[in-house]
């Protein structure tokens, strides 16, 4: 019995807006599973009194000056795009009130 | 082959240069003739910048001729790690994803090595989006170890350390997550050293996981890696995370003086899980740096064991959401048959991203995904600050720590691609010291009797890395034995 | 079955400065598309956000005027989603410890005096825009916006009606234009108000599913927008269907609103702790530094124009509705006039004059002082009110000072008895007809000869005067 089921893998497929065929999915139910089970053995450490380390380093209060610097061309923002006119990057149409 | 000036460290290229016994182009001409000659085998070279590299030393030459002040990298050959972002040439980071990429900017460590004199050859392969440890993640091509073609030279700064380990290049510019420079450099027998976090910028570092990751320099000696971090470390405005700290310069540290520096040995990574012969070589090593008068004590990393498993779950949390920004929009690849705004999403990224990729994102979603969150990414972080204590604690006791790099040598291609979890698995060592951010160090320390690399780990308190350069470096010039050359040519 | 509504407001503000919040681009609204970006706002691999200081100071001074606790330490996340307008796929935002939180505002509502709390307010990056004008079934996406500064307000369910809504919309704004932070222009999007609306049974607790209605470019929309929403969920329920959980937006032609999206499953938006950032500290000193700097608020400001300069609330309301005008009064003040006259002249002649011309007090060209100057002019007895009107028109189109003007036409009142009866006598004599339909009691007559007074002075003489000499010599 594998730590998570095929239903998991689809559900988070799809908030990683990821694809996968039947087999794939098969693959990814162990391997998940596996590294899960794995990853599961954390719980046997008692952590409650524990700050979690959110940051790397202790520092705080790393700010930059409100200052205008130079931006980026617009041929060469665009240069990289796939799909592009002379002033936007064009995408498949996007349907209105689609933002979260 | 005979190979003038490719078997030479930075510093003595450098030093070359400077006095003008050889200008920065011959330099430059004999490593583009080498690579063009030799990396048909290795294949660590993913873009080789002929002309950009000749143009590049022809400046220094001319800035020595004009009597400025050369740089301290002045005319050394440097490879990048293929997720540095540069204006020359591609930034692919080994993935379909960025196949064509053109970053619009150079890196601060890049601008910093230009700044230094150095001379680009070009960008060497990795394992893609350096999730891997074996260089076979890569979507361009099969890195392989010089020391035997049979085998990874280890990942994912796999590229970086076969071209320092082939003479491809004097130095490499290599990234670490969770041992990505210490690990290859170790199965291909070069130095490389991950420096704390926070020491150099990351801004022009593709990211992999935001909180662990770390340029550093895969190189042929000790001091060549000190002579690097005086270029790259230091401030960063661009980089919030880079430390505004005072550079020392790391060279100083090259005192050949370990007279009273204690040792670590953790008794968690001397255990059956280490292999005979790398145990081997880590005692003999240890019993040089006894023998040039430092302490031995022993420490205990009690959460070591828990390591890889909150490893895991933090970086690919953080990768799930620094690799979200693939999506076809303002760049990289864009599936020919998305139709509708979803479709572009889904195809693009199923596409363009490989399976190690895929499977990390989806693990770092899963971790951070409701319902998980306390569970896997709060538990993960509260395991790295046991982690961290841990360290904080040993090195109370002791000055650096030492144990081995990996488990075993290298490995043979495929043995271990087909189960995912034994290849996180071979980064025992390596990790804790990502998730703690400390600085850490690995150094050839001899040869597996089938003639592979072998190498040690030393590993300091923040900020430390001039103990770590001066115990490395006493040791390697006291060491003994030659590491000789990998049988290639 | 009677109903009341539930309204919680979210408000997104950009704030005003001078670059974006994690890079150096401008943030000129006008800027062509995709001009004002960079690297960094555009996500592209390799960048690192670095968080503008002028954000964190404006963000805690809003935080302060509204009322809210301000944390010591807090931290920015990633709030992870899919849209083409966000360059990195997740948001910079903060989650769990936002900079501001715990605040309220007093709004009043036909004088009823109410308290709407504020939840939090919290620092976070715009997103880009999308154009929907390119065609073959394409979108452009326009990256300018895209990393603008953006603080995002969000309220207790406090609020029970339109008119509580516009209200409350109306001083949020008033008070950060106070605080100069931001121009909150709705047409410009640097403000955008999403209400959170339910209802229920009046006199019960639980809250019932609620519709998010949003893009509405105007107060008065907003307005219109949650009136239609309360009623059509009313109806919804009256009719024995169920609200049903969704996205609405507002079509201010029809003037319905109208189902964008319906929610099939709450957002998992995977929040964690921004690795590229470090937490932001704000300790006492900094926080008191920046209460110290804080202007005069709105409601305080109304209050102390009723106390100190007698004004009716209406009056102190108009004046300090906005700071520049607010600020404007009191210099004419300042410069030594009446502030009851002050007041009127400034809110009905100087503002018609604006509106008139299309124009704010910041673009104004008429000094504070030349108002006071005016005002002497009157109480003097030099002008009277009628040719202070046409100086006060002169100089708002020239800025010349009133005395130029006087000057310059001969403008000067006749204040000199001997000359102002001169004229009486010459109209008497010229009307006898009107000075009989006077004298038989039609005292309405006295109107038309003053006008005949004013006309023959080419309206130069004193009007008081010229009334008392006329009534002299016509009951004399």
């Amino acid at each position: 019995m594998s730590r998570i089921g095929k239903a998991e893998v689809e559900h988070v497929a799809g908030l990683a807006q990821l694809e996968l065929d039947e087999a794939a999915k098969e693959r990814l139910v162990h391997e998940m599973g596996d590294i899960l089970a794995y990853m599961d053995q954390l719980n046997a450490l008692d952590t409650t009194n524990v700050e979690p380390m959110m940051h790397a380093l202790e520092m705080t209060n790393v700010f930059r000056e409100d200052c205008v610097g130079e931006s980026l061309p617009r041929e060469e923002a665009l240069r990289n795009a796939p799909n592009h006119d002379e002033e936007y990057f064009i995408v498949p149409k996007i349907l209105e009130g689609g933002n979260a | 082959m005979t190979a003038p000036w490719c078997d030479k460290t930075g510093h003595e290229i450098r030093e070359a240069v400077v006095r003008g016994d050889v200008t920065a182009r011959v330099v430059t001409e004999a490593h583009l003739a080498r690579i063009h000659a030799l990396d048909g085998k290795i294949d660590a070279y993913t873009q080789i910048w002929e002309e950009y590299a000749l143009a590049m030393a022809d400046r220094v030459d001319e800035k020595r001729r004009s009597g400025a002040t050369l740089g301290i990298l002045a005319g050394v050959p440097i490879s990048l790690k293929e997720l540095m972002c540069t204006k020359q040439g591609e930034t692919t980071c080994a993935s379909k994803m960025l196949a064509g990429y053109r970053s619009p900017f150079d890196g601060t460590m890049v601008q910093r090595l230009a700044a230094a004199d150095a001379v680009f050859l070009g960008k060497v392969n990795m394992d893609e989006f350096a999730m891997g440890s074996s260089t076979e993640n890569s979507a361009i091509k099969t890195t392989k170890n010089p020391w035997d073609l049979g085998c990874v030279p280890g990942g994912s700064s796999g590229g970086s350390a076969a071209a320092v380990a082939a003479d491809l290049c004097s130095m490499s510019m290599g990234s670490d997550t969770g041992g990505s420079i210490r690990q290859p450099a170790a199965l291909c027998g070069c130095v490389g050293i991950k420096p704390t976090y926070g020491r150099v910028s990351r801004f022009g570092l593709v990211a992999f996981a935001s909180s662990l990751d770390q340029i550093g320099p895969l190189t042929k000696d000790v001091r060549d890696a000190a002579l690097c971090l005086n270029a790259i470390c230091g401030r960063d405005p661009m980089d919030a995370t880079s430390v505004d700290l005072a550079v020392p310069d790391f060279t100083a540290a090259l005192t050949g003086n370990v007279k009273g520096l204690r040792i670590g040995l953790p008794k968690e990574y001397f255990t059956d899980a280490l292999g005979a012969e790398v145990r081997e070589k880590v005692m003999a090593a240890i019993e040089v740096l006894r023998g040039l008068g430092a302490e031995t004590v022993e420490v205990s990393l009690p959460h070591c064991d828990y390591a890889i498993a909150a490893y895991y779950i933090i970086c690919t949390a953080e990768a799930s959401a620094n690799l979200a920004r693939f999506d076809g929009v303002r760049y990289g690849f864009r599936h020919p048959d998305a139709k509708d705004m979803r479709g572009m999403y889904v195809m693009s990224k199923s596409a363009g991203f490989g399976p190690e990729v895929r499977r990390r994102i989806l693990l770092g979603t899963y971790v951070l995904s409701s319902g998980y969150y306390d569970a896997y990414y709060l538990k993960a972080q509260k395991v790295r600050r046991l982690i961290k204590q841990d360290f904080d604690e040993a090195f109370e006791k002791c000055d650096v720590v030492l144990g081995p790099t990996t488990p075993s040598p290298a490995f043979r291609f495929g043995e271990k691609t087909a189960d995912p979890l034994e290849m996180y698995l071979s980064d025992i060592y390596t990790i804790s010291v990502n998730l703690a951010t400390l600085p850490g160090l690995s150094l050839p320390c001899g040869l597996s009797s089938s003639g592979l690399p072998i190498g040690m780990q030393l590993i300091a308190k923040p900020f430390a890395e001039e103990t770590l350069l001066r115990t490395a470096h006493a040791y390697e010039q006291n060491r003994g034995f030659d590491m000789g050359k990998p049988p290639i040519a | 079955m009677e109903y009341e509504a539930v309204i919680g407001m979210e408000v997104h503000v950009e704030i005003n400065s001078k670059s974006k919040v994690f890079c150096a681009c401008g943030t000129d609204f006008h800027a062509p598309p995709n001009t004002n970006v960079c690297p960094v706002c555009l996500g592209m691999p390799g960048t690192l956000p670095v968080l503008n200081v002028d954000m964190v100071n404006k963000s805690v001074a809003a935080g302060l005027a509204l009322g809210c606790t301000i944390s010591r330490w807090s931290k920015m996340d990633r709030k992870n989603y899919f849209y083409p307008d966000l360059a990195k796929n997740y948001q910079i935002s903060q989650y769990d410890l936002p900079l501001c939180h715990g605040g309220y505002m007093d709004i009043e509502v036909n004088g009823v005096e109410k308290r709407i709390g504020i939840t939090r307010a919290h620092i976070e990056e715009d997103t880009a825009r999308n154009t929907h004008t390119i065609g073959g079934g394409q979108s452009g996406v326009d990256f300018n916006r895209c990393g603008m500064p953006l603080l995002e307000i969000v309220t207790e369910p406090d609020i029970h009606s339109a008119d509580e809504a516009y209200a409350y919309l109306t001083l949020l704004k008033q008070t950060l234009q106070y605080l100069e932070v931001s121009d909150c222009n709705m047409e410009e999007g640097s403000l955008r108000a999403e209400a959170n609306i339910s209802v229920r049974p009046k006199g019960t607790t639980a809250l019932g599913s609620k519709t998010e209605v949003k893009n509405v470019a105007s107060f008065s929309g907003v307005h219109k927008a949650i009136d239609f929403e309360i009623k059509r969920q009313i109806n919804v329920i009256r009719e024995g269907g169920a609200v049903l959980q969704e996205t609405r937006g507002w079509d201010a032609d029809r003037g319905v609103t109208f189902s964008q999206r319906q929610k099939e499953s709450a957002h998992d938006y995977r929040y964690f702790p921004e690795p590229d950032l470090t937490p932001i500290v704000v300790d006492e000193a900094w926080e008191q530094r920046i209460r110290e700097s804080l202007p005069e608020l709105p409601q305080a400001r109304c209050k102390r124009f009723q106390t100190t300069y007698g004004l009716s609330p209406y009056d102190a309301g108009v004046l300090t509705a906005g700071r520049p005008m607010a600020d404007y009064y009191e210099s004419v003040i300042t410069a030594g006039a009446d502030p009851k006259k002050a007041a009127n002249w400034i809110m009905v002649d100087l503002q018609a004059l604006l509106t008139d011309a299309k124009q704010e007090i910041t673009d104004c060209k008429v000094a504070p002082e030349h108002i006071a100057e005016l005002l002497t002019l009157i109480g003097d007895g030099a002008i009277s009110g009628k040719m202070a009107k046409d100086i006060l028109r002169d100089i708002f189109e020239t800025g010349k000072t009133p005395k130029a003007v006087v000057e310059e036409k001969g403008l000067v009142q006749i204040s000199d008895t001997g000359a102002v009866e001169a004229i009486v006598r010459q109209v008497a004599e010229g009307h006898p007809a009107q000075v009989e339909q006077y004298k038989g009691g039609n005292e309405k007559v006295l109107g038309f000869l003053m006008g005949q007074v004013m006309r023959a002075s080419q309206g130069k003489a004193n009007p008081k005067l010229a009334e008392d000499l006329l009534r002299k010599l016509l009951n004399g």
